[in-house]
């Protein structure tokens, strides 16, 4: 095929098998920066549309506009440009940059309250549309039993991806450039044929509907690309179309589907290939390269979804988690990284910062150094990226996997998982104590049992608790898990995402868990120090605690405390592993708020470890704030305690330091962040946000917010532009820990 | 073999090179007046630790050390010099880098073994003019400090705390600049900003805080300071 010259053969050529080819085909880059360019004139004028236009969105309360006409889907809208003259690479979501469809499939009324919070009235004719239709909501609220609402309205499990599309599934948007449309249906015809001589049970017959429904979107797909001028059912045959046939995937994906998270996968290495071969023939300079990335990124920066305001409570800053993984090394022991993995990071100068995509370097002590300290350089620099550690994903997830949302791991377009949102650790602990019942709503929610007897709390008393009432919540919340996959696959199915998947997926269950720290600190104070409960006179509820004593807290590196939050998460997800799962899903686990913390900590009453009513819970797997008392390295060695075999789902750690205490100029400040690193990660931690920025910033961000458009920091699992985050959300990031010169 | 320790710091970046854990000791006789660490004084304060203990606590910290180690510092840690000198040798032992952040006012039977297993001195000097009472701080005392330091061949950096009034002329980093050129091991000078965020300790140990009236030491003042020395070091 003469779209592939140039390249190694191999069974990719016979196979669907990206990894293959990328391994047959990648040239390693273990030089510095030093050969990035800068952005041209045409992106230059693009950006300054782009800023405009963002800017405009802002002033309009952060929704530009909303089509509340048409129902979005591959093909319902007519091809939209941002500067159709100037752009390389072209598509967008709906017919204007910045507008938004209206995803009902997931929810009705979601979608409904989305358009009214904008100022905005769902027309009739999407109302019509849908009147005799079936939602995911409706399907899962036909189900949900009153336990399971009850846990809901208290917010012991929060998050729940039960009135919006699920997300979290990466497609493997590779595939389209490499294959091109009609290779893929006509493998994905070939499946349907062996799927089909399989016993016709119910499994079977579910997945031919799927199949079926796969390769109708595959179709689609192609016309989407017709609509725009390319005729993609043949592999892309240069970079340019590598890219434009790449994002098609992942814009069709995008329009089809409103998932929480969507992410992108890990392209930059796969796409240098492309570039590299047409650097050789003369068809591209570096200049071009860089100009077709920092177009590609501007049109994911373009990516939106019609949220609520309760959604972007828990999820703050209007994120699409187009999270992009960049590195890490292949199990041969040669780097991954290529010069495409610097020029996806060198889209933040060009482009200026942003939170989006949500840029994730795969870590490993192995890396080039001159790509550890640019990665180090681009942190001090952007505080907009992440780091996740390859030494400890490889092993289980080999070296062609990608990160969904902030911290999920998965082989790329072998494995998806059902999101499954969080259970509040904390609140079961206040919901141990008074039997069953909620502590703010007084109402039961739990099996009825007396409340705890006594004024002091004891630690073996409350554990036995724990014992009792952690296996209660972890059935239900698995059982709730059940019903919204079940129903998510029945209604708002990923159709284009899993037809560049495997037919055959390994699915995961991914579980979360919050306020952990709140529990270990929780416990450590009962064992350590002397908790007294005080109940409410009328509800004889206990609502708060006097405590006597200094206890150890989590964030020191002290094993007392740190062995009570392992003892905990390693018990949780015992006590999920109990119940199976819709489609033989594997049980995972991740320690991850997003920007929940708040809210969780909104509905969550006072805590034994001192924490009062309605404050927010630390994000993720971070310590509490202000409790870490060694420096920052103690209270990343914490983290690094947590057991990742039994969180497989990620386990995310937010690190903020001012610039002064990394070090006292740029060099010793970068050798310092490698050093940090390499040291975390050896250490066998999983993930960690660096912000490198002093608290007077985001002070005078906070005051003045129009003045920090770019002002980009990362919070649990992503970054997030912070004007775009709600006061409250604002306020509890500047009251974190930041670590500083002593 | 026990020393008074008044906490740790996990992660000093700013202590010589790299990353360092730092040991804060107890104790020291020095009442300058900028000092930004009084909770350190009072020599029977801090907790008992074991080198043993303290070795195990650093080990915690390994992978992240590796470009650069561990840093005592204090209060005083010359003071407790049989103690120093025991961590000192288990550390060097274990493979970490050694600093030591004195005064450099003391001088006694530890000394030259300390010396041996220090890789870098951050020798801590005082204002040097005479518009400046040392509160116990001796250039003399120092001087004789530094000498073995030279003889032993051991890498030191200068370290000055700067504040308005007190040191902040051209002609004071000329000063600490000759200083320097006496000693061919000093590898380079350090000019910290005197800076309050000590006022809150001084308040809670009820101390009077002698400099509590002197502004912070802008940072651009000492940038432009620190500029007048050629690689950091010479007077240019």
């Amino acid at each position: 095929m003469n779209q592939w010259y140039g390249f190694q053969q191999g069974v990719w050529q016979d196979q669907i098998n990206v990894r293959d080819f990328i391994q047959r085909n990648y040239t390693p880059y273990t030089g510095d920066e030093s050969f990035l360019s800068p952005p041209t004139e045409r992106t230059e004028a693009l950006l300054k549309k782009l800023d405009a236009l963002t800017a405009l969105e802002r002033e309009f309360g952060g929704v530009l506009d909303i089509d509340t006409q048409t129902v979005t889907s591959l093909l319902n809208y007519k091809p939209g440009y941002l500067d159709k003259d100037k752009e390389i690479i072209v598509g967008l979501q709906t017919d204007r940059p910045l507008k938004r469809g209206v995803n009902p499939f997931g929810g009705l009324r979601m979608t409904r309250a989305a358009c009214k919070a904008y100022g905005y009235e769902l027309s009739e004719k999407v109302e019509q549309e849908f009147l005799y239709r079936t939602t995911h909501n409706d399907g899962v609220f036909r189900v949900y039993t009153d336990e399971m609402l009850a846990a809901r309205h208290c917010g012991l499990i929060t998050g729940l991806p039960d009135a919006y599309g699920r997300g979290r599934i990466i497609g493997d948007y590779r595939r389209v450039a490499l294959y091109g449309i009609d290779r893929l249906i006509e493998e994905k015809k070939k499946d349907k044929v062996a799927v089909g001589k399989r016993p016709m049970t119910a499994d079977t017959i579910r997945q031919l509907e799927e199949l079926y429904q796969q390769i109708n979107f595959l179709g689609k797909l192609k016309e989407m690309a017709a609509m725009y001028g390319f005729d993609i059912s043949l592999p892309a045959q240069n970079a340019k179309e590598a890219v434009q046939w790449l994002y098609f995937g992942y814009l069709g994906a995008i329009k089809e589907q409103n998932g929480a998270a969507m992410s992108l996968g890990r392209v930059s290495t796969f796409l240098d290939i492309y570039f590299e071969r047409d650097l050789k023939e003369g068809i591209l300079t570096e200049e071009g390269v860089q100009e077709i990335i920092d177009d590609f990124v501007m049109k994911l920066r373009l990516a939106r979804h019609l949220r609520t305001p309760e959604y972007n409570e828990l999820f703050g800053g209007d994120p699409m988690w187009i999270t992009e993984s960049i590195g890490g090394m292949g199990e041969d022991g040669r780097t991954l990284v290529t010069k495409s993995s610097f020029r996806m990071l060198h889209t933040l100068y060009n482009l200026k910062p942003s939170a989006e995509p949500n840029l994730t370097v795969l870590w490993s002590q192995d890396l080039p150094e001159a790509f550890k300290r640019y990665c180090a350089k681009v942190s001090c620099d952007t505080d907009a990226i992440q780091y996740e550690n390859d030494d400890l994903m490889r092993p289980r997830y080999g070296d062609d996997y990608g990160i969904a949302c902030c911290v999920s791991a998965m082989k790329i377009g072998k494995q998806m998982q059902f999101f499954g949102a969080r259970a509040n650790l904390a609140k079961l602990l206040l919901l141990a104590l008074n039997g069953g019942k909620d502590e703010l709503k007084n109402m039961q929610v739990g099996p009825e049992n007396p409340p705890y007897e006594g004024e002091y709390l004891e630690y073996d008393k409350v554990m036995a608790l724990l014992d009792f009432y952690r296996p209660w919540l972890a059935h239900m919340y698995a059982s709730t898990m059940n019903v919204i996959h079940y129903m998510h696959d029945k209604y708002a199915y990923e159709k284009t995402q899993m037809a560049l998947h495997d037919t055959d997926v390994h699915r995961f269950m991914a579980f979360g868990a919050a306020g952990l720290s709140v529990l270990a600190d929780s416990l450590s104070a009962i064992k350590y120090a002397k908790v007294r409960c005080i109940r409410d006179p009328e509800t004889g509820l206990i609502t708060d605690f006097e405590t006597e004593g200094e206890y150890p807290a989590f964030g020191n590196d002290d094993d007392r405390v740190d062995s009570i939050a392992k003892e905990q998460i390693e018990r949780f997800y015992e006590a999920l592993k109990e119940t199976p799962l819709y489609r033989d899903a594997e049980h995972t686990l991740s320690i991850l708020t997003i920007t929940s913390n708040v809210v969780y900590g909104k509905k969550t009453g006072s805590t034994p470890d001192g924490r009062k009513a309605g404050e927010p819970f630390a994000p993720g797997a971070n310590p509490m704030h202000n409790r870490e008392k060694n420096g920052a390295l103690a209270s990343l060695n914490s983290v690094a305690k947590l057991p990742y075999d039994c969180c497989r789902d990620g386990i995310s750690n937010t690190f903020s330091i001012v610039p002064d205490a990394l070090g006292k100029d740029e060099e010793s400040r970068l050798d310092n962040l490698v050093s940090l690193l390499d040291g975390y990660f050896a250490k066998m931690a999983h993930h960690l946000n660096v912000n490198v920025l002093n608290r007077e910033t985001l002070l005078a961000a906070y005051e003045e917010p129009e003045k920090y458009p770019n002002l980009t920091i990362r919070v649990s699992g992503y970054a997030v532009n912070f004007y775009k985050l709600s006061r409250e959300q604002q306020r509890e990031v500047i009251s974190r820990t930041f670590h500083q010169v002593m | 073999m026990e020393g008074r320790i008044h906490s740790f710091q996990s992660m000093g970046a700013v202590d010589g090179p790299g990353l360092r854990f730092v040991v804060f000791m107890q104790g020291c006789a020095l009442r300058c007046p900028y000092c930004h660490n009084p909770d350190t004084w009072d020599f029977s304060g801090g907790k008992s630790y074991s080198v043993e203990e303290i070795v195990k606590k650093v080990e915690n910290y390994r992978p992240y050390l590796k470009k650069g180690g561990v840093t005592l510092s204090g209060g005083e840690p010359l003071y407790q010099g049989e103690f120093v000198l025991s961590l000192l040798k288990a550390l060097k032992e274990k493979g970490f880098h050694t600093a030591l952040d004195t005064s450099c006012q003391v001088l006694d039977a530890y000394t030259d073994a300390i010396l041996d297993h220090t890789d870098l001195v951050l020798a801590d000097v005082k204002v040097l003019s005479d518009r400046f009472l040392s509160y116990g701080w001796s250039r003399k005392r120092a001087e004789a400090f530094l000498d073995k330091t030279k003889e032993k061949g051991v890498s030191v950096w200068f370290r000055q705390v700067v504040a308005p009034g007190l040191n902040d002329t051209e002609e004071d980093v000329k000063a600490l600049s000759a200083f320097a050129r006496q000693y061919p091991n000093v590898e380079k000078i350090e000019l910290l900003p005197f800076h309050k965020l000590c006022l809150e300790k001084y308040r809670s140990l009820n101390i009077p805080f002698p400099f509590e009236t002197v502004d912070a030491m802008e940072k651009s003042r000492v940038d432009g300071l620190s500029a007048l020395l050629k690689d950091g070091l010479l007077y240019q």
